[in-house]
């Protein structure tokens, strides 16, 4: 036993465990119930970490960063032109789309002589940045306050313009993530920005 | 042989070279941006007036100064010539000045036009220009036009740099493509409706400086940063078959001419080459072009993929246990 040598620990905070024998007091355990219960006790009338989700739900940034929206504007045309930048940001590669030329007689549903076809964003590849957001010239994309639903399947994360466009009748609220310059911005008339 | 001097860089040159070309042979920064003056094209220069420089010195003989600010591309070098491009701030806000110039009447709309990623106003502009308009007048507009079946004329973002009057006239043959009207109403035409038949006239759409003339063949079917510019050849008995195929995946979405490292077509391609050859079959791909670091196009490409080295044996790095 003695050529042994003593273990030292590499942490340096390993404890030698002692098998002393327990008094009658702490044979009775009663104390310790007690104290154990205590603690459960007093849990019941301290404030609850958690919130019964979906009933309740905790209180939002206007800002959050949550599913986009693909914005019609006032006339109900889809703002997007294809242009590509959100994809081109974006870091996750999560954008996909493909561009079609407006037909004649389509200038109520496009605003631009070019939309996306097929605009798709990968929920499970998005990091939700935001850099679509800032990156996208016709103000067409926008994150906002809601949460990707959760699903079973991996293929419906893949949410496409039916999901992504929004109706007319349920509009999108995004003017809070404007800030003051951009709104004073979008007041020049000049800009062939805001015809 | 003469001696100038350009941004403090000596470089010797033949009589009779421009200070642009002059400026090139020597590289890198100190190359004026050119918007009409293309060294394939014969007269072409001295319209936009991006290149303009500072003379400091005329010539050893004559050490004045020139009065004015010069063109670069169409002032050829005296022999100790002193010329400022980028050291001279005079030069630098002058070039601010004309890119605005140039954009008074080119329409913002960068989303839509399919040249974007690749435009030469584009960069000027995000590396000269203002960060907002001040023209605050109406635009001139056109109509969209088609010049034959394949080519696409949007005459609002023209800057009438000639570019694709001269390939019309020296590459493309007969010439059944110019400029009428003059000064503010001045537009590219094909004179009365006449289609370009010539199969070297797909050339106007890549010396185009801007989007003006696009490709109909590739409208609106991708922007140019998702696709991959190869190396491709065929053998063409119009033209020298070297191409780049830009491609999606598998599919080659358009094919262009190789451009050098001043935006200038390599060799000029013929129309079938251009238009018609758009199956991966057709074509014999080498490999990917490099991309240019600041280029748009050069997101999530990646030409240099590094491998991980192998970790050798875990037991050379251990110490042997006895």
């Amino acid at each position: 036993m003695s050529d042994l040598k003593p273990y030292t620990s590499v942490s340096g905070r390993s404890k030698i465990v002692s098998d002393k024998k327990i008094t009658w007091v702490e044979r009775l355990y009663l104390p310790a119930i007690l104290k154990g219960m205590t603690i459960t006790l007093s849990h019941l009338l301290k404030h609850k970490a958690t919130i019964r989700y979906p009933e309740t739900k905790r209180e939002f940034s206007e800002i959050y960063r949550g599913q986009h929206v693909l914005k019609r504007d006032d006339e109900g045309r889809e703002r997007c032109t294809a242009c590509g930048l959100c994809a081109v940001a974006c870091p996750a590669e999560a954008i996909t789309m493909v561009a079609e030329e407006r037909k004649p007689g389509e200038e109520n549903l496009y605003r631009e002589e070019k939309y996306a076809k097929i605009y798709e964003i990968n929920m499970l590849r998005c990091i939700f940045c935001g850099l679509c957001e800032e990156a996208c010239p016709k103000e067409a994309i926008f994150l906002t306050p809601r949460i990707v639903n959760a699903d079973y399947h991996r293929d419906r994360f893949i949410y496409g313009k039916d999901i992504l466009v929004e109706s007319m009748d349920n509009r999108v609220d995004v003017t809070k993530r404007q800030t003051p310059e951009v709104l004073a911005f979008k007041k020049e008339k000049n800009r062939k920005h805001n015809d | 042989m003469f001696k100038v001097t350009i941004d403090n860089i000596t470089v010797e040159v033949e009589p009779g070279t421009t200070i642009l070309n002059a400026a090139r042979k020597i590289g890198g920064e100190v190359v004026p941006p050119a918007m009409c003056y293309y060294s394939k094209l014969k007269g072409s220069g001295g319209k936009c007036r991006t290149c303009l420089v500072k003379v400091a010195q005329g010539s050893a003989a004559d050490p004045r100064p020139m009065p004015k600010l010069v063109a670069s591309c169409s002032t050829p070098v005296q022999d100790g010539m002193v010329v400022q491009n980028i050291t001279s701030p005079e030069v630098l806000a002058a070039r601010k000045a004309i890119v605005e110039f140039l954009l008074i009447n080119h329409p913002l709309d960068c989303p839509v036009c399919d040249q974007a990623g690749e435009c030469d106003l584009q960069d000027l502009s995000f590396k000269h220009g203002l960060e907002a308009t001040r023209y605050i007048e109406e635009k001139r507009e056109f109509d969209v036009v088609d010049i034959g079946e394949k080519i696409k004329l949007h005459m609002n973002r023209c800057i009438l740099c000639y570019r694709c009057v001269y390939t019309a006239d020296q590459i493309a043959g007969k010439r059944v493509h110019g400029v009428m009207y003059r000064g503010d109403t001045a537009e590219i035409s094909t004179l009365i409706s006449q289609n370009i038949n010539s199969d070297f006239s797909g050339n106007v759409i890549d010396v185009c400086p801007v989007g003006a003339l696009t490709d109909r063949t590739f409208r609106f079917k991708s922007r140019v940063w998702f696709l991959n510019p190869m190396n491709a050849h065929r053998d063409c008995l119009k033209c020298s078959g070297k191409v780049t195929a830009w491609m999606f995946g598998k599919e080659i979405y358009r094919v262009t001419a190789r451009k050098d490292q001043f935006g200038e077509v390599e060799e000029f391609i013929c129309d079938e080459c251009r238009f018609e050859k758009k199956q991966t079959s057709d074509w014999v791909i080498e490999g990917p072009r490099h991309i240019e670091r600041n280029s748009v196009i050069s997101a999530n490409h990646y030409e240099k993929i590094k491998k991980p080295s192998i970790i050798k044996p875990l037991e050379e790095k251990t110490e042997k246990q006895e």
